[in-house]
């Protein structure tokens, strides 16, 4: 089972995330955004970070990356995708996901731990919460807040597609959001990061490896 | 050569948070009567040539794909002549 993980120019968490890979269980593959080929992989991580520095608007340019084009060709065939923060930003630039991302309410960039609602547990990242499972991880970004259409807000919601909402909303996030998917539920997207809370030495809890050891499954049952 | 300017804007109902950062700072500095400000992002396109209907439909599609993220941002597109 192998987990890919891109590194853009101005990635920061491509290394955590690997790590976070391999401590579920899974051979991380570092991918690279100019090689459009995935080199096998079973799923594919974006991580957080600053991808092009944010320029023009956060993802914007990433989402044109040559192992892009492989990517959303992959997710559309039912290959698990995660975005992560910068990552979520990517997923939602290309379409894979609705709505965007856009600077913090506050204005200021949010480092801290925070608790969340995992509320759909189908999907292929988190099939191994409990539904409604409380969890706190870190949330650490500047483009957090989750905005959409009111008419994207009630479909994501009706049809069970918010995956996570925080408790305390950091970043005005519109309904709280702070991760979704695609109908299919193969691609999600997160603001905070799992990927940090993998280990007790470096997180605040392992609360976030869940994710990697769903995705695991997944590809197993698939 | 000529140019093509695309102006940027978050859409109305969508919050901007620099626009307000300025719009704080226009009190703070004593300019006062101001209702509102919001921020945008302005892109000049100097072409080789002219500003044939075909390139500046090239632009529009630019401006559709890379430089506005249509669920959060508006455009208007014009061309400057004999720059």
């Amino acid at each position: 089972m192998k987990i890919g993980v891109v590194t853009f120019p101005g990635s920061l968490d491509d290394a955590d995330a690997r790590r976070a890979a391999a401590v579920a269980g899974a051979e991380a593959v570092a991918l690279w955004h100019g090689d459009e080929d995935l080199h096998g992989v079973d799923a594919v991580v974006l991580p957080g970070g600053f991808s092009y520095g944010d320029y023009l608007r956060a993802g914007a340019i990433s989402r044109f990356a040559p192992v892009m084009e492989s990517i959303i060709q992959r997710a559309g065939e039912g290959m698990p995708v995660l975005g992560i923060c910068n990552g979520f930003q990517v997923l939602c630039e290309s379409h894979l996901l609705p709505g965007a991302l856009i600077k913090n309410h506050h204005r200021k960039f949010v480092c801290k731990d925070q608790t969340l609602r995992i509320e759909n547990n189908t999907t292929a990242w988190t099939s191994d919460y409990d539904a409604n499972h409380e969890i706190t991880i870190v949330l650490k970004n500047q483009d957090g807040s989750f905005v959409a259409d009111e008419a994207t807000l009630d479909r994501l919601e009706g049809e069970g597609r918010v995956v996570a909402r925080y408790l305390g909303n950091p970043n005005g996030s519109y309904r709280d959001i702070a991760g979704i998917t695609n109908e299919r539920g193969n691609v999600v997207g997160l603001m905070p990061h799992p990927e940090h809370a993998v280990e007790t030495l470096t997180g605040p809890t392992t609360d976030g490896l869940g994710f990697f050891t769903s995705v695991l499954k997944a590809v197993v049952a698939s | 050569m000529a140019r093509v300017v695309v102006d940027v804007m978050l859409k109305p109902e969508i919050l901007d948070p620099q626009g307000k950062a300025v719009h704080g700072a226009f009190g703070r500095l004593g300019f006062d009567g101001v209702a509102d400000v919001r921020q945008g992002k302005r892109f000049e396109i100097t072409l080789d040539g002219e500003a044939t209907e075909e390139r500046v439909a090239e632009i529009r599609k630019a401006a559709d794909t890379l430089l506005a993220n249509p669920v959060i941002e508006d455009y208007t597109l014009h061309v400057e002549n004999g720059q």
